[in-house]
């Protein structure tokens, strides 16, 4: 585990907002932290990057201790915070070059690598332009690049796409694909199950400073039950009589039923309605989604 | 520390101070304000109010030390804000998150100021050069006058810094400056403090200002210095070992982890 905690605890004024979390993320692979807002997920990530210390509870990045040896922490990391962190008023070469000589690449290694940089998050055409003048997404974008100059080998992000336009988003999806190919390890934070869906390889649900759930977004869909068949009636004696037949139970106007997904299956049981006389108004399949194990587990 | 780390010190802060410098410039509004308002209040108090005002002196002679530390101050508080705006946004967690000494992004700020202040000096002395100023100085005077100066404007940059690590917004920097652009009003910048209340002539006197004027007026114009000088040179000294370890220290407090 390159990024490995155990118990870290955090209280402000009294408030535990971190109560006891315990995190693992293997090199090469990306974990997402998911949780609403003020679950505690920026508290985490300010924690293992060196920022702030935990009341408890013990972290170490690539085997060094973030209280204790911070200085090796903050040579193998970089964080990408939840708010830009980029000059308005210098360009984005300026502020990638002012990076790459405070990691002390030397004049022309920095130079270089913001080259690449700028070509590999496609911010060379305005390169030489002022930050003020880039769109949101160009921004974080930027933003990202900087604190990839040192070529860290742990990444944190926090809340990377919040606030982006859809285009936006899957631009910046694209680039944290990229890294990961290279092999970075990447603890990300999000609002969004979608995102966890798509980014990472495994999920921790976060809520009030506690782990809800954590696992694989299948492992945690598999949670809350397999696919269902959602059927509404036009009338309320139908559902009733639809609900005895079938042997399920309703919410509301809607019969859910457990199914595998199959057509074959489908048939059966409209077959079976049918030969009772009914005849559902609607039919939708329904797979359970990240949104639902969220509600299940958070409510 | 080891020569290594000295030197790498060393370049972490000159790399800050290229930021600070590069953004002060392209600040136009600071920059402006820094240039402009004492202009205006130079000419405001050569053309408006001089004439009813008594000195002993062509007023303009009189003045023109007082508008240098009011530009001073007016430099120093965009200073305040500048520190304040990295304080309270992302980019102070990127430097602590990297693996240099972060209190360099102090010793950037500082050094913008100092070169946007002598800049604004420099204007203003040409500007009352042009409304009539006439120093009395020679070259030894003229060194001197701006020796003490720039070691005022160091110390009062560090001040701002230290207010601008403290403050909790750029609009609350703004506020806690002010008192910086208050205080000549009460030396002997426009008026002899002969000529205040009595009860307010021992603030006039024994403030940092006072002196720092006198000694630059005297350097300037021939009037003299008299113990001034080393007052002066004393109340700079010490504000600027109060003002570095200030700021230093509520920066060290506001990044403890
Ligand atoms: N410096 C602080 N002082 C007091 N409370 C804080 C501080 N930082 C965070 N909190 C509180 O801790 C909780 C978790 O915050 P945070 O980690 O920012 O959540 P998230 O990033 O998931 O939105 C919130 O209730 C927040 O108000
Ligand atoms: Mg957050």
């Amino acid at each position: 585990m390159i990024v490995e905690a155990t118990g870290i605890r955090k209280s402000y004024g009294g408030t535990e907002v971190l109560s006891g979390i315990d995190l693992g993320v293997p090199e090469g692979s990306v974990l997402a932290l998911l949780g609403p807002n003020g679950a505690g997920k920026t508290t985490v990530v300010r924690m293992l990057s060196t920022l702030i210390r935990p009341d408890g509870g013990r972290a170490t990045i690539a085997g060094y201790d973030v209280v204790r040896q911070a200085a090796a922490v903050r040579s193998v990391i970089s964080l990408t915070g939840q708010y830009a962190a980029v000059d308005e008023n210098q360009t984005g070469r300026e502020n990638l070059v002012m990076v790459g000589r405070l990691m002390h690449l030397g004049r022309a290694g920095a130079h270089r690598r913001t080259g690449e940089l700028l070509e590999q998050f496609g911010l060379t055409d305005a390169m030489d332009r002022r930050v003020k003048t880039y769109s949101g997404g160009m921004r974080r974008r930027l933003d990202l690049a900087m604190s990839l100059v040192g070529r860290p080998r742990v990444i944190f992000l926090d809340e990377p796409t919040t606030g982006l336009d859809p285009g936006s988003r899957s631009t910046m999806w694209e680039a944290i694909g990229e890294l990961v190919r290279d092999g970075t390890t990447i603890l990300l934070t999000t609002q969004y199950l979608e995102e966890a869906d798509r980014l990472a390889d495994r999920i921790v649900l976060l809520d009030h400073g506690r782990i809800v759930a954590a696992g694989t977004a299948d492992a945690l869909k598999a949670r809350i039950g397999g696919e269902r068949v959602e059927l509404r009636f036009a009338t309320e004696p139908e559902l009733l009589k639809a609900t005895a037949v079938l042997g399920a139970v309703h919410a509301g106007d809607v019969l859910s039923v457990p199914s595998d997904g199959t057509a074959k299956h489908l048939h059966q049981l409209l077959d079976l309605l049918r030969d009772n006389g009914l005849q559902p108004e609607r039919v939708s399949a329904h797979r359970p989604t990240l949104d639902d194990v969220f509600l299940a587990l958070t409510a | 520390m080891s020569h290594q780390s000295v030197a790498a010190a060393l370049s972490d802060t000159a790399t800050m101070i290229d930021r600070s410098v590069r953004l002060a410039r392209r600040n136009v509004d600071t920059l402006f304000a820094a240039i402009l308002l004492p202009l205006l209040m130079m000419a405001l108090f050569v053309y408006v109010f001089g004439g009813a005002i008594s000195t002993g002196t062509q007023y303009v002679n009189y003045v023109v030390p007082g508008i240098l530390l009011l530009t001073t101050g007016y430099g120093a508080a965009s200073t305040a804000m500048a520190v304040a705006d990295d304080m309270n946004t992302g980019m102070i967690d990127r430097l602590r998150s990297l693996p240099i000494r972060s209190v360099a992004v102090l010793t950037g700020h500082v050094a913008a100021s100092v070169a946007r202040n002598a800049t604004a000096t420099a204007i203003v002395v040409l500007a009352a050069l042009a409304m009539g100023f006439r120093p009395n100085a020679g070259v030894g005077d003229w060194l001197a006058a701006i020796g003490l100066l720039l070691l005022y404007v160091v110390a009062l940059s560090w001040l701002a810094a230290g207010l601008g690590v403290i403050a909790r917004s750029v609009e609350s920097a703004s506020t806690l400056s002010f008192f910086m652009l208050f205080l000549p009003y009460l030396s002997s910048a426009f008026v002899p403090p002969e000529t205040m209340p009595a009860w307010l002539r021992p603030v006039s006197t024994h403030q940092p200002i006072t002196p720092v004027i006198e000694t630059v007026r005297g350097f300037l114009t021939g009037a003299p210095v008299g113990n001034n000088g080393i007052r002066a040179l004393l109340w700079c000294c010490g504000l600027l070992l109060f003002s570095v370890v200030l700021a230093t220290s509520l920066y060290r407090k506001r990044t403890r982890r």
